[in-house]
Parts: C-alpha cells; sequence; structure tokens
C-alpha cells in the first residue's frame, strides 16, 4: 500500500509487480482496486498453477495476471520479466517489487514499509510485559523478515531467518541461499545468490512459492556476515510437519512459506524455558498452499 | 592506442562511421559463429560484439534471450569462449567486444577474467548491468586492458552521461529505446533527440553508438544521420543466423552487413558490395 500511493504521487497509471506464491501479487491487486489504477502481476508458470487459488484472486480484484514461461518458471523469472516491462514503460509505470531486493532504493523501501511488523512485535511484547527471547521468520527475499529484524535488531533478541531447504541441502534442490550461497550480481543488487562456479544463477527448488528464490534481499547477507542474524533452514518435509502441527495445536493455517519459520520456532521452543518467549512471524496464510500440502502428503509432488 | 580507438580514427579519415555487428557466441553452435563472424568481417563490420550468454539476462528480448539459452543448454563456459576468440582473432584484426553480465566477471574476480579476455584477443567490454556508480573495482582492472563500455539510455540525467562518457572507452553504448533488445519497428523521434543530447553531454570524449531495435538499412542511416558515431545491430543478425542453412550463412551475413555497411558511409559514396574489409 506504501508503494502503491508512492506511485499514485509520482503520476503513474500503471502497476506492475512480481509474485512467487501470490500473497504480494494479491496485496498489489488490493492496493490497486482501491487507488483505481492499473495493475498486472508477473508470475512464473509453475507457481501460477501451484497457487491458483490467488491468481483467481488476482484476477477478481480487476489485475491481470502474466504466467512467465522463461527459466524456471519461479519468481526470479518473474522478476526478469517485470523488470524488462518496466524498462520498456518508464514512463507511466512503476514498478512495485514486493521482496526486499532489487535495486536500491527497492531493498531499503521495502524494509522500511515492512518494519510494521517488528514494530508491532515490540508495541505488543511491551503491553505484555515480555521479554524478547527469539524472533523467528522464514526468508525467501526476505521482505517479511528484514521488516521482523530491522527493529529488533538493536535489542538483545536472539534473531533467527530460515530458509527452504527443499529437499534437503545435500541434494542440491534447495532454496537455502545464505546457507549455501555465494557472493555475485543479480537483479540489481550485490548480495548472496545460488549459483554455479561460472557464476550462472541455479534453479532452486522449495514447496513453497514465494521461497523458491536463488537470491535474498541484500541486507540479509549483511546481517548474516555481521553475525547478528543467525540463518537456518527447513526441508520441506519439515514445512509440512509444521504447516499441521500449528494448523491442528493452534487452529492457524499457516502459509508454506511462514511453516518454515514454525518448524524452526519448534526447536527454539525446546530448548527454550516456559517462561523465555518466541515470537514467529506468520507472513501469510495457508488457504492457498491446502492443495499442494494434500498433493504432498498424497505422495504426488511431481517436481 | 586500442584496435577500438584505432578503428573509429581511421574511420573518421575515411568519412565514415561505425558499424557494429552483434552475435550470441555458440548460437547455435560454436561453428555458427564462427563463420558469421567471417561474414561479418567480410561484409564490412567495423567492430563485432560477441554475446556471452547468462542465465538472467535481463536487458535483452526474446531473440536474444533464447538464443542465450540455447547457447548454456549446449555447455557454454567461458573457457570454451575464449578459447573460440582466439580462433577467431587469428583470423582478423576487427576489434572484437564482449557482451555479457556483471556477474560473469564478478564470479571469476574481474582482474582474472579481464587478463584472460585481453588475452584471448577481446579489445573491450560490455555489461548492461554495471551501473556506473558501482565499478570502480572493475575500472581498476580493466584499465589499460580493455575498453569499458558503459551505457546510457534516453532518460539519462546530463550529469549522469558526463559520469558515464567519463568512465567509458572505445565508445559509449546509447540504448536507443526504452525496453529490452530486439527487432523493432520504425525510429522513434526521442531517440534522435537522444542521440543529440548524449553527443552534446559526452562533449567528444568517447564516441556514441547506437543500439537496441536497430534492424534495417533504413535505420542505420537515420541514427547516421542524427550524429550516432556507431550504430549496432543485433537481433536481426541472430534472426539471419537463425534462418539460414549452414552452408550459406556467411555469404548470407557477408551481404546483409554490406547493406548496413554502406548507410554509414557518409557523403553518398556506395561501397559496391566490394570485400575491402576483410
Amino acid at each position: 500500500m506504501g508503494q502503491a500511493l508512492l506511485a499514485r504521487r509520482m503520476k503513474k497509471k500503471r502497476i506492475i509487480a512480481e509474485t512467487g506464491a501470490g500473497q504480494h501479487g494479491v496485496a498489489t491487486a488490493m492496493a490497486c482496486a482501491a487507488l483505481g489504477m492499473e495493475a498486472e502481476v508477473y508470475m512464473g508458470h509453475k507457481d501460477t498453477v501451484r497457487q491458483k487459488l490467488n491468481v483467481f484472486r488476482m484476477n477478481m480484484l480487476g489485475s491481470k495476471v502474466n504466467p512467465v514461461r522463461s527459466g524456471s518458471m519461479t519468481l526470479k523469472d518473474a522478476i526478469n520479466e517485470a523488470i524488462r516491462d518496466w524498462i520498456t514503460n518508464v514512463g507511466d509505470t512503476y514498478y512495485l517489487l514486493g521482496s526486499a531486493v532489487g535495486p536500491h532504493p527497492y531493498p531499503v523501501m521495502v524494509r522500511d514499509f515492512q518494519s510494521v511488523i517488528g514494530r508491532e512485535i515490540k508495541s505488543q511484547m511491551r503491553k505484555i510485559n515480555r521479554s524478547l527471547d527469539s524472533v523467528i521468520a522464514c526468508v525467501g527475499g526476505g521482505s517479511n523478515a528484514i521488516g521482523t529484524f530491522y527493529p529488533l535488531a538493536g535489542t538483545d533478541a536472539e534473531i533467527i531467518g530460515v530458509e527452504a531447504a527443499g529437499r534437503g541441502l545435500g541434494s542440491g534442490l534447495h532454496s537455502a541461499t545464505l546457507s549455501a550461497g555465494s557472493t555475485g550480481v543479480l537483479h540489481g543488487m550485490m548480495t548472496y545468490l545460488l549459483q554455479d562456479g561460472e557464476g550462472q544463477i541455479a534453479e532452486t527448488h522449495s514447496i513453497s512459492a514465494g521461497l523458491d528464490y536463488p537470491g535474498v534481499g541484500p541486507e540479509h547477507s549483511y546481517l548474516k556476515e555481521k553475525g547478528r542474524v543467525k540463518y537456518h533452514s527447513a526441508t520441506d518435509a519439515e514445512a509440512v510437519d509444521a504447516f499441521l502441527l500449528l494448523t491442528r495445536t493452534e487452529g492457524i493455517i499457516p502459509a508454506l512459506e511462514s511453516a518454515h519459520a514454525v518448524a524452526e520456532a519448534a526447536k527454539v521452543a525446546g530448548r527454550r524455558k516456559r517462561s523465555e518467549s518466541v515470537v514467529v512471524t506468520l507472513s501469510g496464510r495457508g488457504d492457498k498452499d491446502v492443495e499442494v500440502v494434500q498433493n504432498y502428503l498424497d505422495g504426488n509432488v511431481k517436481d | 592506442m586500442s584496435r577500438i580507438k584505432r578503428k573509429f580514427a581511421e574511420l573518421a579519415d575515411g568519412n565514415q562511421k561505425a558499424l557494429i555487428a552483434y552475435i550470441m557466441s555458440g548460437y547455435p553452435d560454436e561453428k555458427a559463429t564462427v563463420a558469421a563472424v567471417s561474414g561479418l568481417v567480410r561484409g564490412g563490420a567495423d567492430i563485432i560484439e560477441l554475446g556471452f550468454p547468462f542465465s538472467d539476462p535481463l536487458a535483452d528480448g526474446p531473440v536474444i534471450q533464447n538464443a542465450g539459452t540455447a547457447s548454456l543448454e549446449r555447455g557454454a563456459k567461458t573457457g570454451r569462449f575464449f578459447a573460440m576468440v582466439k580462433k577467431i582473432r587469428r583470423q582478423t584484426d576487427t576489434p572484437l567486444v564482449l557482451m555479457t553480465y556483471t556477474n560473469i566477471l564478478y564470479q571469476k574476480g574481474y582482474p582474472e577474467f579481464i587478463a584472460e579476455a585481453k588475452e584471448s584477443g577481446i579489445d573491450g567490454v560490455i555489461l548492461p548491468d554495471m551501473p556506473v556508480e558501482e565499478s570502480a573495482e572493475y575500472l581498476r582492472s580493466a584499465r589499460g586492458m580493455v575498453d569499458t563500455i558503459f551505457l546510457a539510455s534516453p532518460n539519462t540525467a546530463k550529469a549522469r552521461i558526463r559520469e558515464i562518457a567519463g568512465a567509458s572507452s572505445g565508445f559509449l553504448y546509447l540504448v536507443a529505446v526504452y525496453g529490452t533488445t530486439g527487432v523493432r519497428a520504425g525510429v522513434k523521434d526521442y531517440t534522435i533527440r537522444a542521440i543529440r543530447r548524449t553527443k552534446r553531454h559526452a562533449g567528444g570524449s568517447v564516441p556514441v553508438g547506437v543500439g537496441f531495435g536497430v534492424s534495417t538499412p533504413g535505420d542505420v542511416r537515420r541514427y547516421v544521420r542524427a550524429g550516432a558515431d556507431a550504430v549496432i545491430v543485433g537481433s536481426a543478425f541472430l534472426r539471419l543466423v537463425e534462418s539460414t542453412p549452414r552452408g550459406r550463412l556467411e555469404a548470407e551475413v557477408a551481404s546483409f552487413t554490406r547493406s548496413l555497411k554502406k548507410e554509414t558511409v557518409l557523403g553518398s559514396v556506395k561501397l559496391t558490395g566490394s570485400d575491402s574489409k576483410c
């Protein structure tokens, strides 16, 4: 919404966005519906299939969804296409980038808008008069995580980002950029990337479309190197278990992306005392993922 | 003096502008690239740009994207690319420019990559995703080794054009249109204005080449008339490579090159298909 208002102030008529799981696409579509702006969303073809509920939502909200069939047909390729559209229509179009990635000032701007999460955590903890001992968020591009971490970086809390380990870090089929990647340049930023020795960007895998990205917001790379944030990972199987755990114990169906953070939270809670508190950012809701989880449990996963 | 600089000086003496041709290396295979380069040389291309593929070519439209993907699928590697450039370098003295993306150089290390490029016969490098603000390390590694060709667009601000011109050697690459590489119909008025503006603010420190969407002799003529020092044609050559049987590739490329080259010769002197640039 912040960026949509900015676009209106810049007198741009058209908004474009990329989306992985579709959450950012839906949010953009909502903002544009509310402000009466035209919206077009780029989404990897593979993601339009596994997150088709969100495609339908975007269409209902009056946005056009452009499936992207190049490369790995996921978030990375959606960003490529959105950037190509942007450089073609820069006069009247605003690129509403959803993650804390891309060229400056996007990583900083997205962080600042998402920082509402960390500020809210701080204020709620103050209200219930509890100290914050651990805070956990999932990291794909890393927007919900940086929005969670940034206002809390100055506190004593342990901060953990959770990446998608897919089928396992040793399998080559994962999206754990900070855990297994190396520095490089992509999408106008220098950051950790999953790539081969020649600098070609690797294909990634995660059960969750929103984490299926070979790069990561550059500020996360900084926080990793500075040692302020620990970056762990959860596999597809751990994420699905956590998805079911939260659903059955709390009645909350989390997005598969957020379920990676829940998996880590269960581990952290095991070593924490009852008096200590662990906060998990639930960055999205899981109704969009019910079919993916069902297929996974039925053993029908194709990729 | 670099090969590129010398070429521009020679052309100025002959009252000509430069025709720069781009092809994607290794597409559809290495033999085709070598044959196409021979055709470009025979047809009179003044400078040849060789693309090296990157998995995520943000500045490229579908034609160059597909060519890059195909080249990668055939196993394109920088080592093989340099070996091919050496082969080409033995056959021609035409300046050769590498066009690729920053991460390819960054992975090997700028000094290491540039040393290898220079040794193979590369004279200049174009990196569409290298912002001049972040280029200090790259420029240090390239100084005295290869020319560094930066890009400006029709909406680049005056002060930034000066900065880009200051960092550029060989030539400055003016992106003709808003958008990615690829064949487009016609010439935009804003491009003509951008050529004049860029020339003015670059202040003669470096030649200005115009590329993206340039595909016909008519396009070349209009850009040369607007004051471009060089005109760059890419996707149109790749289309020709795609549609021409192997046996006729060199001759067809030479003939198309000739039709473009003659538009860069000022003062109505027409080249009559001689292979004078061989």
